[in-house]
């Protein structure tokens, strides 16, 4: 197999507290010793990476990526590319498929798929997501599930919630918590404030989210076992975690893009994009998930990559289905929305992104120490792009962000060492010219 | 006057002066209604389909007789009897009647939101005559009409809105409207029925009925509806008519010409008692008669904005040989 040296970039990488000009060697699958007297033979790629940003491969903790089941919407191959595209090198893809991921057999469907990037099953805490009977939690860790979810849906019962935490902990294994009570969700569409009360579309409180929050991590308390709170989207929550965190309880929390850069507001032209559970709140809960992410109350940034189909969204709003497509976002919005602003620096956001889920799921990524596994994102965080339906490589295209215009994207996805993803035009063989006009910050440029 | 609106989904965001355009020329209308005939050819050749996906029973019905009154072709499409349910989504629908090249569409959803949805699928006008709990402006349009033929102006005037503000699409387009024209609102019912930071839309919430009203020169009483209860938003409608309903007790503590107001469906011994629904002090009817002269102006003055966009017609015609 080639050696790849990636050549001239901004090496950001917090697990080595490494940010610095510093040349990358990958051979073997893994990242190699470089040094002055390393050979450059005929074998080895040399990108030149001078403008770009070179981190440890992201870690998407949290996606749908609908196979078994809906293979029209998305499959584990498309999401796989289209991750890649984003600049993420492991995905961990929630169990409510259809069938659910609650046996090996089908944990080991998801696993073994020989997709570009890892792909990481969670499965489901209940059998079917019934919210009652526990899975065969040891047989499923065994077979490859690195986490427990009954995402899309809360586990309603406190007493089952216990005992998975209880479970989950025997196992080893973190049991990530969609918090919802469903009584406060109601029949609601979208957050409640200001917003829903002139777009007369039923609201959902905050209340809805922060109550499960509470009740989760007084269970974590009761039980010490670890627990991982998925797509935290309001300020009660957060100050929730925040308070945990002090206290010692063991929880860590993540958040989606669309949580620090959407409000309400934005569900009032009633674009079915903007619906999504939980839904997008208001311009406070905004600057509340910021403070947490900068704090480090928040852990991770993950997509929630939820793919829907046109005919399912392409209708009333109280109709279409929540979720929103962001695989391909995840960075490009983490870029504009947190770093551009100067909310967080690059190196917390390659923490957020990469170095922390990977860490809070116990996988081998998020880190560009000797001997890791050579997954690499290189990405231009100063590109000014507009996203078109058109850019996207998922199957489906209910992204909100349509006709934006972000800074910064990635240009080149290395997994295990293979180029998974290279962004046409921005890199070049050896012997190539430039085109006039393809010219950005990040100019990659490769010699054999 | 002006009016350059090819669509009528709401009363947020429209003007005043567009609120005037639209009741000086529903005053001309309403002069038609009087006459022994009650018909002008306005809108002949134009086509109207009135898409009503929930139950109504008035406002189609007022509807209807505007468009009738304007001379103008309508095509009636209710849920019961479309291909709702068989499963056809809205889309399908409004790419449906595109097909028959309606000029206009009444439409009625339980959906908030559903009118902006055809406005992407179709070419025609669209007028909203309720979505959801979103708003209802022809609604609130004949009742300013009302109040201002009450009380001559709007301006400066107190008015109080009563009862399920949260379910209810005429009190969102009724503060709108009421905002546009100078009058002062006030919002009242029970906590459970007050959405979440209403008054940002221009208000005064209360939930005391004797401070509501007492200075009102209108009281605009809303409908509860008995689904409600289920939905634990209240203990019982007697609970309700104690606190919230309008009686001539009550209305002996307002002021002596006060205008009393309801949308209707009434029912009677609830949010109103029978002898106010039908006592002096009672505009009910007049809003019935006033929503027909309304709407015809509504639909005449999309139906204007209409023809100057399709400035090739009497080309067209010539062709034809007309």
């Amino acid at each position: 197999m080639r050696k790849i040296i990636l050549k001239g970039g901004r090496l950001i990488d917090p697990a080595t507290r490494t940010d610095d000009y510093i040349d990358l060697l990958l051979a073997n699958e893994r990242v190699a010793k470089w040094g002055e007297g390393t050979p450059v033979d005929e074998d080895t790629l040399v990108i030149d990476v001078r403008g770009a940003v070179v981190s440890p491969g992201l870690v998407d903790m949290h996606v749908h990526l609908r196979e078994p089941g809906r293979e029209d919407e998305e499959t584990i191959e498309s999401g796989a590319l289209a991750a890649a595209h984003g600049g993420i090198t492991a995905v961990a893809a929630m169990p409510n498929t259809e069938p659910t991921i609650d046996t090996p057999a089908w944990v080991e469907y998801v696993r073994s798929r020989g997709t570009a990037i890892a792909v990481y099953p969670i499965a489901a805490i209940t059998v079917g997501r019934g919210g009652k009977t526990l899975t065969e939690m040891a047989a499923l860790a065994e077979a490859g599930a690195v986490a427990f979810s009954d995402d899309g849906s809360p586990v309603e019962s406190a007493t089952v919630m216990r005992r998975a935490l209880e479970y989950a902990s025997m196992v080893g294994r973190p049991i990530i918590s969609h918090c919802e009570d469903l009584n406060l969700t109601g029949s609601g569409v979208m957050n409640e404030g200001f917003a829903s009360t002139m777009a007369g579309l039923r609201p959902i409180p905050a209340a809805a989210e922060e109550v499960a929050v509470a009740r989760d991590i007084i269970l974590a308390r009761t039980t010490g076992a670890n627990l991982h709170i998925a797509h935290v989207s309001t300020r009660g929550s957060v100050e929730l975690v925040r308070r945990a965190k002090e206290e010692g309880i063991a929880v860590t929390c993540e958040t989606c893009p669309h949580y620090f850069t959407l409000t309400d507001d934005d569900v009032r032209t009633y674009a079915t994009s903007t619906r999504v559970n939980p839904p997008l709140r208001s311009a406070a809960d905004v600057s509340a998930i910021k403070v947490g992410l900068a704090d480090g109350t928040i852990d991770a940034i993950a997509s929630d990559h939820a793919p829907h189909s046109i005919e399912e969204k392409e209708v009333e709003f109280d109709a279409a289905p929540p979720g929103l497509i962001g695989t391909e976002t995840l960075l490009p919005l983490t870029l504009t929305h947190l770093v551009e602003s100067g909310t967080i620096t690059l190196g917390r956001a390659v923490e957020l992104m990469s170095t922390d889920p990977a860490s809070i799921l116990g996988i081998p990524h998020g880190s560009l120490a000797e001997g890791s596994r050579a997954d690499v994102t290189v990405f231009d965080p100063d590109w000014a792009w507009e996203v078109s339906e058109d850019w996207f490589l998922s199957k489906s295209k209910n992204s909100p962000f349509i006709g934006r215009t972000l800074r910064g994207r990635a240009v080149l996805t290395i997994s295990r060492g293979e180029i998974v993803f290279e962004e046409p035009g921005a890199a070049h063989r050896a012997g190539e010219t430039h085109e006039e006009g393809e010219h950005h910050a990040a100019e990659l440029s490769v010699h054999a | 006057m002006r009016w350059t609106r090819k669509h009528l989904l709401g009363l947020e965001g429209v003007e005043r002066e567009e609120i005037l355009a639209i009741l000086d020329t529903a005053a001309k209308f309403r002069e038609v209604l009087d006459r022994p005939v009650k018909k002008v050819p306005t809108l002949r050749g134009v086509t109207i389909v009135n898409l009503f996906f929930e139950a109504s029973t008035r406002t189609r019905m007022s509807f209807e007789l505007a468009e009738k009154r304007l001379s103008a072709d309508t095509l009636n499409f209710s849920a019961s009897t479309s291909s709702v349910k068989k499963g056809e989504t809205l889309r399908d629908t409004a790419k449906n009647i595109e097909a028959m090249m309606v000029d206009m569409v009444v439409i009625r959803h339980s959906a908030s939101g559903a009118p902006h949805f055809l406005t992407d699928h179709i070419d025609g006008s669209v007028i909203n005559a309720g979505d959801g709990t979103h708003e209802h402006p022809t609604q609130a349009l004949l009742d300013l009409f009302t109040i201002r033929e009450a009380l001559g102006d709007i301006e400066g005037r107190k008015v109080t809105i009563l009862g399920d503000i949260l379910h209810s699409r005429v009190a969102r387009s009724n503060v709108w409207g009421l905002n546009a024209l100078g009058a002062k609102v006030t919002l009242c019912g029970p906590s459970t029925f007050m959405p979440a930071e209403i008054e940002r839309m221009g208000a005064t919430v209360t939930t005391d009925l004797r401070e509501a009203t007492a200075d009102a020169d209108v009281v605009n009483i809303l409908r509860i509806q008995q689904e409600r209860l289920e939905g634990g938003f209240l203990p019982s409608l007697r609970e309700y008519a104690r606190l919230f309903g309008v009686d001539a007790a009550r209305v002996a503590e307002m002021k002596p010409d006060v205008v009393i107001m309801h949308p209707g469906p009434i029912n009677r011994g609830v949010e109103l008692s029978a002898d106010v629904a039908d006592g002096d002090r009672s505009v009910i009817l007049d809003q019935v008669t006033n929503g027909v002269a309304v709407r015809m102006a509504i639909i005449y003055l999309l139906s204007r904005v209409r023809a100057q966009e399709r400035v090739e017609e009497p080309e067209i015609l010539a062709e034809v040989g007309l």
